[in-house]
């Protein structure tokens, strides 16, 4: 889930297929990656299969502004298991061919419309549990969610803003505690 | 520490070293009793508690299989992982949330309050409240939780604010940052809360209590304690008299070992404990062991649960600050006319984002519905549903005969039907929280299901006839009086409190007991 896996364009040996695009400019993520323009190999699945792929993550959790660089990562992750297991691959490749060869390029009614039809197939509940496990966890969603993660080796929120709402009223004393040192 | 022969016959075996095993096995040890404490988990320290949640849940959960089968959605929502238990030193004492509210005493004699509920399995517990309300005091010193004996509470968080002032504009008045043993200032040579909230991935500072850095290595300094890590017990084996003789055990490198005991306590977390005593079969406990009464393994119950979402316009961060600081206690009581018997607990509750659209939304959730809410992480607040659920004989732990672990043993099976009253109070808790949440201008509130339990009860339960249950009011068990049942499986009924608590005083109590009855050459 680093944003290091995704390297700079260039040519791939033995690679089955490529996924590539352009990080937005004004992302976060372009803090992150090594450069504007990515690619990231695929082992096992076909460059077009990938793009379908990415076309269905994007369905299922479609977060408009979040970079493609994203949902990258959960396709890699999915090739991954497909390179691992030839049940997984065909699965995959059956799902994919349900969803027909123009899925990637259809608006986003008929995208749904198509995977509805595949709710409770095991092609469905893996691309689902897939995409949500793998995109909220990469720094492009920390970053875009506004998640700050791991917090001890900043000295955690106490001083930084655990209690700093203001739109309510306070919580008297008696119902609390008292904040450590203020 | 002290090294144990494995031909000592006069130790006893604890076998799990969470908020029972670990508890226990420190009590006996400081009164110069040997202990074997078996734990199936490796030993993590404040150190090396991973801090990205995936990372941390795999550090620490117990992930080996168990199936699942019922009409809960618990099978729907998490087929892979039924029950959400730990597999390391300190169990789950490690993951919890330092949540520490008590029974209420009508909840230790809800079959005399709540009456002969059809479809349920019901039983008054075997212990006055006046009792454990005693051993209740002990825990609480020992934890140092907050807002019991002059120890302050928890200061509130952004994500409390929302809580309190909705609870308080419905007309709930017993709202606060909830009794944890959670240090609001250095004691019991432990750190102070420095609202991470990291509190389930392992507490970095050590703030929250665990019987990994408080209880174990204490029983580690008195030599008596033979801590036994990466073991997996396999069975308990008894002798011609029926007495238990010792457990048969995997060592780390996999290879079989056998502890001999005089007395063995079983502390593995409902499931597991279930699990052990059935896999113990034996020509003359055809059923397992302590099973004569056919009810290891019946009763099994989690707490009324779920999560409710509140999503408003304006900032809150709800994962800064400690996860479950804030509860509101007004709806545990016993009132039929809200439609059903027993009462809930709401709890603040957080997920990382990680964990939030797997763990904390039912799984027919996606597309733009899912996005919007995830859109408002930042704006987001939560609600933890903790009731009390309802006992059935036939919710329960059996072994899967077409499912094995890696020692080719048959793994837990978990059957729940969920009974209608734990589905109105769960439909009760989750319509107050949406008023809760209106009440201070949510945009949205949505509900997850029931989540998989890491309060897993009742299956080994303490009954006063042993036709009801599996153990005395001390955990000893009916059938066999040198094995002791140490873990929340001992439960009667589950209470609406979460259950680390319980299972300290429980363990304290029966201490004592141990203690007493072998000075006395009973056991």
């Amino acid at each position: 889930m680093n944003p290091k896996t995704l390297i700079p364009r260039r040519e791939f040996l033995g690679a089955s297929g490529v996924l590539t695009g352009l990080i937005a400019a004004g992302s976060p993520l372009a803090l992150l990656a090594p450069g504007r323009a990515w690619a990231l190999e695929l082992k096992a699945l076909s460059s077009s299969e990938g793009a379908t792929l990415m076309s269905v993550a994007r369905t299922l959790a479609p977060h408009d502004r979040l970079d493609d660089a994203a949902y990258a990562l959960v396709i890699q992750s999915v090739d991954a298991d497909a390179a691992r297991d030839p049940g997984t691959l065909t699965m995959l490749r059956e799902g994919i061919r349900r969803l027909g060869s123009s899925f990637a390029t259809e608006p986003e009614t008929a995208r749904v419309h198509a995977l509805t039809a595949l709710e409770g197939s095991d092609f469905f509940k893996t691309m689902r549990t897939k995409t949500l496990g793998v995109l909220y966890a990469t720094p492009m969603a920390y970053a875009y969610f506004g998640y700050e993660g791991e917090a001890f080796s900043k000295g955690g929120y106490l001083l930084r803003g655990f209690n700093d709402l203001h739109w309510l009223p306070e919580v008297p004393l008696a119902d609390s505690g008292p904040v450590p040192g203020a | 520490m002290a090294q144990i022969s494995h031909d000592d016959s006069g130790a006893v075996v604890i076998i799990g070293s969470g908020a029972g095993g670990g508890t226990l096995a420190h009590e006996l040890t400081r009164r110069g009793i040997k202990v074997v404490l078996i734990e199936a988990g490796a030993r993590q320290s404040l150190a090396t508690f991973s801090q990205v949640p995936g990372d941390a849940f795999a550090q620490l959960t117990w992930l080996e299989p168990r199936t699942f089968s019922g009409s809960s959605t618990v099978g729907i929502d998490y087929p892979t992982l039924p029950s959400w238990t730990c597999k390391t030193v300190g169990g789950t004492t490690v993951h919890w949330t330092g949540a520490t509210p008590r029974i209420r005493p009508w909840e230790v004699k809800s079959r005399s309050t709540y009456g002969d509920l059809k479809g349920a399995s019901l039983i008054d517990w075997p212990i006055d409240y006046a009792e454990l309300e005693h051993y209740y005091d002990l825990a609480e010193k020992r934890m140092v939780v907050t807002r019991r004996n002059g120890v302050p509470g928890l200061p509130a968080s952004s994500h409390f604010k929302v809580l309190y002032n909705g609870a308080r504009r419905i007309g709930y008045k017993h709202v606060h940052t909830n009794y944890m043993a959670i240090n609001t200032r250095p004691a019991d040579g432990r750190g102070l809360c420095i609202q991470q909230g990291f509190c389930v991935q392992g507490c970095k500072t050590g703030a929250k209590w665990s019987t990994l850095y408080t209880e174990i290595p204490r029983a580690e300094a008195t030599g008596n304690l033979d801590l036994r890590i990466e073991c997996r017990a396999a069975r308990i084996e008894h002798g011609a008299n029926g007495l238990v003789t010792g457990v048969v055990y995997r060592d780390a490198d996999g290879k079989e070992q056998r502890q001999k005991a005089r007395i063995v306590c079983v502390a593995c977390n409902s499931v597991e404990t279930a699990r052990l005593l059935l896999l113990s079969e034996s020509a003359r406990f055809p059923k397992g062991l302590a099973n004569s009464s056919d009810q290891v393994g019946r009763n099994y119950c989690s707490h009324t649960g779920g999560f409710v979402w509140g999503l408003f316009d304006k900032p809150i961060h709800f994962w800064r600050g400690t996860t479950l600081a804030g509860i509101v206690e007004d709806e545990t009581r016993h009132d039929p006319g809200r439609g059903f018997s027993g009462g809930y607990h709401l709890e603040l509750a957080a997920l990382d984002l990680p964990s939030l659209p797997l763990a904390g939304l039912p799984s027919t959730l996606w597309g733009r519905d899912l996005a919007f809410i995830l859109e408002h992480y930042r704006n987001m607040a939560g609600i933890f549903i903790n009731g009390e659920d309802m006992p059935r004989d036939t919710n329960r732990i059996t072994l899967n005969p077409r499912v094995k672990d890696g020692f080719g043993l048959p793994v837990a099976n978990i059957h729940v039907d969920e009974h209608e009253n734990t589905t109105a109070m769960r439909a009760h808790a989750q319509r107050q929280s949406k008023a809760l949440y209106e009440a201070v201008g949510a945009i949205r509130v949505v509900a997850s299901r029931q989540t998989p339990a890491t309060h897993n009860m009742c299956t080994a339960r303490m009954s006063k006839d042993p036709a009801d249950g599996v153990a005395n009011g001390y955990g000893q068990t009916h059938d066999i009086r040198n094995l002791f049942i140490s873990d929340g499986s001992a439960l009667s009924t589950p209470g609406s409190a979460n259950p680390t608590l319980t299972i300290v005083a429980l363990a304290l109590r029966q201490a004592e007991f141990i203690s007493n009855q072998m000075g006395a050459h009973s056991i």
